[in-house]
């Protein structure tokens, strides 16, 4: 018996959500008395890979063929089954990723486990149940759930634990192969368009996160906010109307349609904080909001706040962050 | 082309979420409940789809009869006929085995989803299906189009998208922007009522997965006011006491 954790890489990283990964996946192998073994996806390096000692992994597989670069559904799973297989995984651990929730909901028929995505924290296993919180109602509620099943996978929402630093371990890395066969490649990408990235942090990863709405009157203000989220290391996002009318790019869109993020610190800029809205994004740790109208419903739903003029604020903020560093 | 779109009834978007006494179900009093609008895209696209090509579009819900106001609002939109399978929806992979079951049946070519329920968000029902059935799921995409026996869709991934190809049956998970959801016209509202609706029993093995409790988010402390004019202070606040900066 043992702890299989699913590693997304990236550009030769591993992505910041797949750290958090396995850090959970390891932590429940030492709950369990096991060890954690990490099967790797995507681009990576031999480097990268052995640092996920570091999250308490003690091996990594990897497979470097290259078909395997970019996300391929048939193939993927096939991989982490034949993974799972060889270790004796009773539990595999993945992130609540679109690759990551893909992946586990096909493994979950094909090795007949329990299934449970958007978990935010260990499990509890007290009285021989093994019992994960997940969150539900975009946002808006918890649910306890049993996995009664003799395996389970668990998709661990992003941001929800912190990777362990434990400086100095690395994990050996394995070059491992499922024999993929070309069926396994019938959903393989005829191409890959990457989108741009302003200041390199991609909005799902981001930490930080700051975010306009209608309040930022036209596509030639972002500066404003590209500025204070510059200063701040954060990534960009902006409201639904905003995007409907192209002052930004769709994949910035937060909200019940959008994306859901769940960053360590949220600041909204003229957004006025619509139900919708508030559920992509209020699992934030911290909630900044920032309109003119001190009735705007976001407040309610804030940890700070100023009630002011958008074009007067953020210049000082970023101006403040600056001084800061 | 035969398109089976499936459907889940959900609450409302702008539901106030609350549970019964005992945490154990949500308190559906007072609740509007609506299509899942991930599904809106999923039947908005294969009623486009079967207008261009020729075909036959149904759709399916796994629920209790409480649903049939959304499943008549599905054919009133467009929809030609329309299977319940009658049982709680209690856990994903026996919605599954339930729309598996079906498409079985009914030899359809394309099985089309939301990207996510808004309720349980599972995002896992389509993944479940397409192994079941042993083909391919693409999700969740933005875009479908279909030439001959060959579907190119783009599915979206963290920071970019990829596109694909798949030929012979598969199951896809739909999301904006793939086209702008119809609503019901009058036509479609009268025709509706006549169109087919067949109730069939679930089958399957039982489910692997249990709630046992639900919970609302702690509230927040309430909101700490920074004056505009001292704005630079909130900053500190962020570093100092948020430790988020
Ligand atoms: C089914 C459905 C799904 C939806 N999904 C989403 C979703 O996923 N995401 C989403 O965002 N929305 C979604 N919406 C839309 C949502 O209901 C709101 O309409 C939307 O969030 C409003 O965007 P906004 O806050 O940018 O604009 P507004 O509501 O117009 O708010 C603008 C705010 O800016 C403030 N303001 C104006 N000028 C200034 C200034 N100079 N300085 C400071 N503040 C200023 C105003 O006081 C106001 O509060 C959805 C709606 C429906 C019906
Ligand atoms: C009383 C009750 C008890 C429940 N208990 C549990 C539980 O113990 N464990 C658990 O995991 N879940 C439980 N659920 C959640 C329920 O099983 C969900 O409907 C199911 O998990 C599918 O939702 P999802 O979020 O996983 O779907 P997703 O995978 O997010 O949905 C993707 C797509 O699948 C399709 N789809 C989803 N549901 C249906 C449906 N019912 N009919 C037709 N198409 C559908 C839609 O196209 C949807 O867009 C319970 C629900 C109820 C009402």
């Amino acid at each position: 018996m043992s702890v299989l954790v699913v590693v997304e890489c990236d550009n030769g990283e591993v992505k910041k959500s797949s750290l958090e990964v396995a850090s959970y996946g390891s932590q429940v192998a030492q709950m369990l008395g096991t060890t954690a073994t990490a099967v790797a996806v995507g681009e990576a390096t031999e480097a990268n890979l052995a640092s996920l000692g570091e999250q308490g992994i003690s091996k990594v597989l990897y497979d470097n063929d290259s078909r395997l670069k970019d996300f391929v559904n048939g193939a993927y799973t096939k991989l982490i089954a034949a993974a799972a297989q060889q270790e004796s995984a009773q539990i595999i651990v993945l992130a609540n990723s679109n690759i990551g929730t893909a992946v586990g909901s096909r493994l979950s028929v094909r090795l007949q486990a329990s299934l449970a995505t958007n978990v935010v924290e260990l499990p509890k296993t007290d009285g021989g149940q093994f019992v994960v919180k997940r969150g539900a109602f975009s946002g808006k509620a918890f649910s306890d759930v049993v996995l009664s099943g003799e395996r389970k996978i668990i998709a661990v929402k992003k941001n929800s634990m912190e990777p362990l630093h434990n400086a100095g371990q690395t994990a050996t890395v394995e070059q491992f192969s499922a024999q993929l066969a070309d069926a396994d490649f019938a959903d393989a990408p005829k191409q890959v368009i990457m989108q741009e990235q302003a200041g390199g942090i991609l909005l799902p990863e981001a930490d930080k996160v700051v975010s306009g709405g209608r309040g930022m009157k036209g596509p030639e203000n972002w500066n404003l906010i590209e500025d204070l989220a510059k200063a701040l290391g954060a990534a960009t996002a902006c409201s639904k109307p905003v995007s409907d009318v192209d002052w930004r790019p769709h994949h910035e869109h937060v909200g019940q349609t959008g994306i859901t993020v769940s960053p360590n610190l949220y600041i909204a800029c003229g957004i006025s904080g619509a139900i919708q809205h508030l559920a992509g994004v209020n699992s934030s740790k911290v909630i900044v909001v920032i309109n003119k109208d001190p009735e705007a419903p976001f407040f309610k739903a804030a940890d700070y706040g100023i009630v002011g003029d958008v074009f007067d604020v953020l210049p000082k903020l970023t101006q403040a962050v600056k001084e800061l560093n | 082309m035969k398109f089976l779109v499936c459907i889940s009834n959900v609450p409302d978007t702008t539901t106030k979420i609350t549970f019964t006494p005992d945490n154990k179900e949500l308190n559906k009093a007072g609740v509007q409940f609506v299509i899942n609008p991930w599904d809106e895209y999923a039947l908005t696209r294969a009623i486009e789809l079967k207008e261009k090509l020729g075909g036959n579009v149904t759709v399916l819900n796994v629920g209790e009869a409480d649903t049939e106001p959304n499943i008549r609002k599905a054919l009133a939109i467009g929809a030609d006929d329309a299977i319940r399978v009658n049982a709680k929806p209690t856990d994903a992979f026996f919605v599954a085995q339930q729309i598996a079951a079906a498409a079985k049946d009914g030899g359809y070519d394309i099985i089309l989803m939301g990207k996510e329920s808004i309720d349980y968000n599972g995002f896992q029902v389509h993944g479940m299906v397409g192994e079941l059935l042993g083909i391919p799921t693409v999700a969740p995409a933005m875009k479908l189009d279909l030439e001959g026996n060959t579907a190119t869709l783009e599915r979206e991934i963290e920071g970019g998208k990829e596109i694909v190809e798949v030929s012979g049956p598969f199951v896809v998970s739909c999301q904006e922007p793939m086209c702008e959801p119809r609503i019901p016209n009058m036509r479609g509202i009268m025709t509706a009522r006549t169109k087919p609706l067949k109730v069939v029993e679930p089958t399957g093995e039982a489910p692997r997965t249990q709630v046992t409790e639900y919970a609302l988010p702690p509230k927040k402390q309430g909101v700490k006011l920074i004056p505009a004019e001292s704005a630079g202070d909130l900053i500190k606040l962020l570093r100092n006491e948020a430790k988020v900066i």
